[in-house]
Formats: structure tokens, sequence, C-alpha cells
């Protein structure tokens, strides 16, 4: 939207209450950066200690069992690895037929219904879902595939997926909305159908979008806590195998849930369990700035388009 | 030509069925847990304390918390939500410090909740020494809503048109008179529909409760904010995980109360924004 005119934003004799609102609302609009940074400040505060009181041998090990004072990072940050990857490879193409579903096959009054359902769909506690995987969909991934647990890497995949599709969905929307009618148009009048001109047309020219899609659902997933703790067993060891998909593995968000809450203030548990969120904050930090630059990228790009 | 229509027909039944594999679950999930836990669901269930070990009785500290929680939270992050949306809307100019907003936005939005909940441990429960408490929950929920509560907000100040604002200001109008009289009544529908849609992720969420506020087992009523509560996500973590021998029926009736809470929530946002859509004048 353009900025106000000039008259508009011109300084004039304003009351003091007036003065004070103002000066307010520039107060909280500073609220987000430096939220930000306090939470940056607190993590290094309380999770920069641990990497002077465990060595960084240790962390840097496969061993974690904190009782015994074994901190190894890898077979967490290989679990939360393993299940955001896996979630990521599932939600990505679901979430693009979906989205072509929704936005281009079906009728008008059916995309009425499914858009607020997706929605629906986030709206679901992860908590609820988690309870549900638990109880309806580790015991069909046992029996399916004959193995001793249905709470594995495999189920939480599925269930991260799914919970990741709402963000996938809409920005897929979103990208599909951003090319012209008049590409389409066109393809159509060439004689295409309706599936050539998606095909050939549509979906190669919102094709940066989907990368942004991939990066929103990964970090959607990667920071995912209580379905992951719930349904992926959370036995902390390290994947090595295609077949340690279908076994129990233990992510960096899972271990902070279920262990801050019986350590003590202070001790290097307490501050490992910081650092790995700090580690956390970081990924996250710098997926969403990646994702947002490709944002602004593709709307510069669809603005020369459509110039 | 006759090729191609079957590669039509082909790549839509391909597309549809992989999309019914998402969207029928939806369907499946709240169907499931509504029949099974529609059985549980009575006035006791309600309104009673917790018996037994959890294993009879009700639910009404963990309603009554999570009630609490989402009030704390809006009481957080409306006035901050709203107020830091009418400055990127009305009054941001187009700077490093905007871009500097923003990115803290995106970046607000994108932390994952259970960090949210080692931040509020970090700074409420040990920093300020607000303890295990429903204000040290509320902040660390609110703070969490509010990416939420900014983004929809400002989206709904930038949909008024800019003619509003100009006819205000030639009337003699102040910039605050305009953004007060004119620009927030039109956006109000938007933003209440972003506040409700912001409070039902706090309300459901789990992992920023779990080391702020919420008690496993605690059957009496927070009596300041300063006690802790049980809550509905949590109180669901700890039966279906914590407790063995729960009884199924309890667990599923509790499911549905924090879905039937949460989505009510939902499908009240997606009816403001239908209501005022209709009525809307521009």
């Amino acid at each position: 939207m353009k900025r106000l005119p000039g008259l508009l934003t011109q300084k004039r004799t304003v009351s003091f209450s007036e003065f004070l609102i103002e000066r307010l609302i520039g107060l909280t609009g500073l609220s987000a950066v430096a939220l930000v940074i306090m939470i940056f400040f607190f993590l290094i505060r309380e999770g920069v200690p641990a990497f002077f009181e465990v060595p960084f041998s240790s962390l840097w090990s496969t061993r974690w069992y904190p009782i015994e004072d074994y901190f190894g990072l890898l077979p967490l940050i290989a679990g939360s690895a393993l299940v955001t990857i896996g979630a990521a490879a599932i939600a990505l193409p679901l979430g693009l037929t979906t989205a072509i579903f929704i936005a281009e096959i079906v009728p008008r009054w059916a995309r009425e219904f499914l858009k607020p359902l997706v929605e629906v769909l986030a709206g679901i506690p992860s908590v609820v879902i988690g309870f549900m995987g638990m109880l309806v969909l580790a015991p069909m991934v046992r029996v399916a595939l004959d193995i001793p647990t249905g709470l594995t890497a495999f189920t939480g995949m599925i269930l991260l997926a799914w919970m990741a599709l709402p963000t996938v969905v809409s920005v897929v929307e979103d990208v599909l909305d951003t090319v012209p009618r008049t590409y389409r148009d066109a393809g159509l009048a060439l004689g295409m159908t309706r599936w050539q001109t998606i095909w050939r047309i549509v979906l190669p020219a919102g094709r940066s979008g989907i990368l942004t899609a991939l990066m929103l659902g990964v970090g959607r997933a990667i920071g995912e806590t209580m379905t992951v703790m719930m349904v992926t067993g959370n036995a902390a060891r390290m994947p090595y195998a295609p077949s340690d998909f279908f076994m129990s593995v233990r992510t960096m968000t899972a271990t902070i849930a279920a262990e801050m809450g019986e350590v003590a203030q202070g001790s290097a548990h307490y501050h490992v369990l910081f650092a790995v969120g700090l580690t956390l904050f970081v990924i996250t930090f710098l997926v969403n700035i990646a994702a947002a630059a490709m944002v602004f990228r593709q709307a510069k790009r669809s603005e020369r388009m459509l110039s | 030509m006759f090729n191609r229509q079957i590669a039509q027909r082909i790549a839509f039944i391909l597309i549809s069925l992989t999309a019914l594999l998402v969207i029928l679950p939806i369907f499946a999930i709240l169907g499931y847990i509504v029949a099974k836990g529609i059985g549980a669901i009575s006035w006791e269930f309600l309104t009673s304390m917790p018996r037994n070990g959890m294993k009879e009785g009700g639910l009404l500290p963990a309603i009554v918390g999570t009630l609490l929680l989402t009030l704390g939270t809006g009481m957080i992050a409306v006035p901050i939500g709203v107020g830091a949306a009418i400055y990127l809307a009305e009054y941001a100019g187009d700077n490093a410090l905007t871009r500097a907003i923003r990115i803290a936005i995106i970046n607000l939005a994108g932390i994952p909740s259970v960090v949210y909940g080692l931040f509020g441990l970090g700074l409420f429960v040990i920093f300020l020494r607000f303890g295990t408490s429903i204000l040290a929950g509320s902040l660390t929920l609110g703070i969490m809503t509010l990416p939420v509560i900014i983004s929809t907000a400002e989206e709904a100040l930038r949909a008024v048109p800019q003619e509003f604002r100009l006819v205000s200001t030639s009337l003699g109008g102040t910039r605050w008179q305009t953004i007060r009289r004119v620009v927030l009544p039109q956006a109000l529908p938007g933003i209440i529909t972003g506040i409700i849609l912001g409070l039902e992720r706090a309300a459901g969420e789990t992992a920023p409760i779990l080391f702020t506020v919420a008690a496993f087992f605690l059957p009496r009523l927070p009596s300041s904010i300063l006690d802790q509560t049980m809550a509905l996500p949590y109180h669901l973590f700890v039966i279906s995980t914590q407790v063995p021998g729960m009884p199924i029926r309890i667990q599923y009736g509790t499911a549905l109360v924090l879905l039937v809470f949460v989505l009510s929530m939902n499908v009240l946002a997606t009816l403001i924004r239908r209501h005022y859509r209709k009525q809307r004048v521009w």
C-alpha cells in the first residue's frame, strides 16, 4: 500500500494524551525486536554455561544418559533431523497436491468449505494429535509392519507431516494465486487442457514459492514437541540404517519437554537442556530468515512479471 | 486430443486421492474423538474435581485453568499486539527499523513452543521470581501469541481504504483521532478474528506451560495469579502418558472437551469474518 501523502503525516499540535498514546504505540512496535533479543539473551545466559561444564567430547558423542552425566547430543540432533526430513518429504508432495486440489480442481463452493477445514487442522492442539497417534496410528503401524512397537520415528513423521500440511498448503495456495490470470488464459486459449495449464504454466511460474513452503514446513516440523514426544518412543539412540525409521527415536524438543521438569535448577543437565533450546532457536531463526528472504525475492519477481 | 484428456483425468484423480488422504483423516479424528468421548461427558465431568488419582471425577480445575490462562494470554498479547500492528500499519516508515521489526515478528512466529517454555522458565519463573504460576504461564503464552495477533491485525488495518483516512484528516482529525475513530472501528472485525485465532492456539498449547504454570494434579481452584493450575492440554498429556490404568473413556472425554473448547473459537472466528465481510461497504 502507498504511504500516506505528506499532508497526513504532517506534525500538528496535539494534546498531551495523544502524544503519550503515540509514544506507547511506538514502544509496542518495538516489542517484537526486544522480545527476540530477550529470548536469545536468556537462552544464552542459561545455555552457554553447558559448554564450560560439560567437555566438548561428551556433548559430541552418541550417548545421552544424563543421570550418569552422559550428555551426547548427537542422537537428539539425529532424531530431530530424521523425523523432520521425513516429515518434510511427506508433507511437500501432499501439500502441493492438496493445494492444487483446493485451488484449481474443486468447484468454488467446495473451496469455501475446504479452506476453513484445513485451518481446522491447524487448530487441533498438538497434544490431541499425539493422543490419537498413540492410540490409533501407532497400533496400526505396529500391526502393518509387524514390529514390536508402533512408537517409531516413522509414526512421528506421518503425524508431523500432516500437522505441517496447513502451512505448506497455504503457502502453495498463495503462490498459485500470484500466477497471473492471463498466463492461464493464454494456455487455455492455445487449446491446452486445464491439467496441461497447471503442469506446464502455473507450477513452473510458481516454483520458487514451493521451496518457501518446504522451508516453512520444516520450521514447523522441527519445533513440534508434544506430538513427537508422545509417538516416537523417546529412546535416545543413534539411527544408523534405513531400518531405524521404524525404531524409536528421541528429538531435541521432546528431550527438553520430558526432562526440564525434573532437573535441578543450575545443574549441568539444566544448562545442557537450555543449550539444546538455544540450538533449536538458532536453527529455526536461520530457516525462517531464509524463507522470508525467498518470499521477498519472489514478491519482487512477480512484480516484475506483472509490470 | 484423446490422450490429453486421459492424461488430465488420471492426473486429477491422483491429485484428488492424495488430497483426500489429507482431508479425510481430519474428519476421522474429529469423528472418532466425538464418538469415543461423548459418553464421558456429563455435568459432573465438567464441574467436579478429579478424584481417585484422576481416574474418577471431573475436569473442573483444568477447565478453569485453561480459561484463566486464555484470559491472561489475551490481557498480555492483545494490547501489545494491536499496538504493534497500529504502529506497523499507520506509523512505521520504510526504513531499517521497520525491516528489523518484521524480521523479529517472523522469527517470533517460528520459535518452537518448547523454547518459549524455556524462556518463560528462565525469565518469569526464575529471574523475576514469579514461580510456576498463572502469571508466568500467561506471560509466556502471551509472548508466543503476539506474532499471530500482530500479523492479522496489521492486515486488517491495511485493508481499510486510504480514502477513509484522507476524509478524516481533511475534516481536521489528528492522526490518532483518525486511527481511533475511523480506522480501528473499520478494522475491528478483522482484528478480533486474529485475536481469537491467536488465543485458540494458546489455549491448546502444552509445551510452553509445562515448566511455567501447569500442575500435574491439583484438585482445587487457583486463588491468585501466583498459584499453579491444571490446564486441559497438559491434563490430557498427563492422563494419556503418565498415569497407568487410566480409563480410556476419561481420556477421550478430556480430548473432546479440549477439542470443543479450541475449535469453537476457530468456528467463532470464521463466523465473525464471514458476517462482517458481507456487511462491509468497501
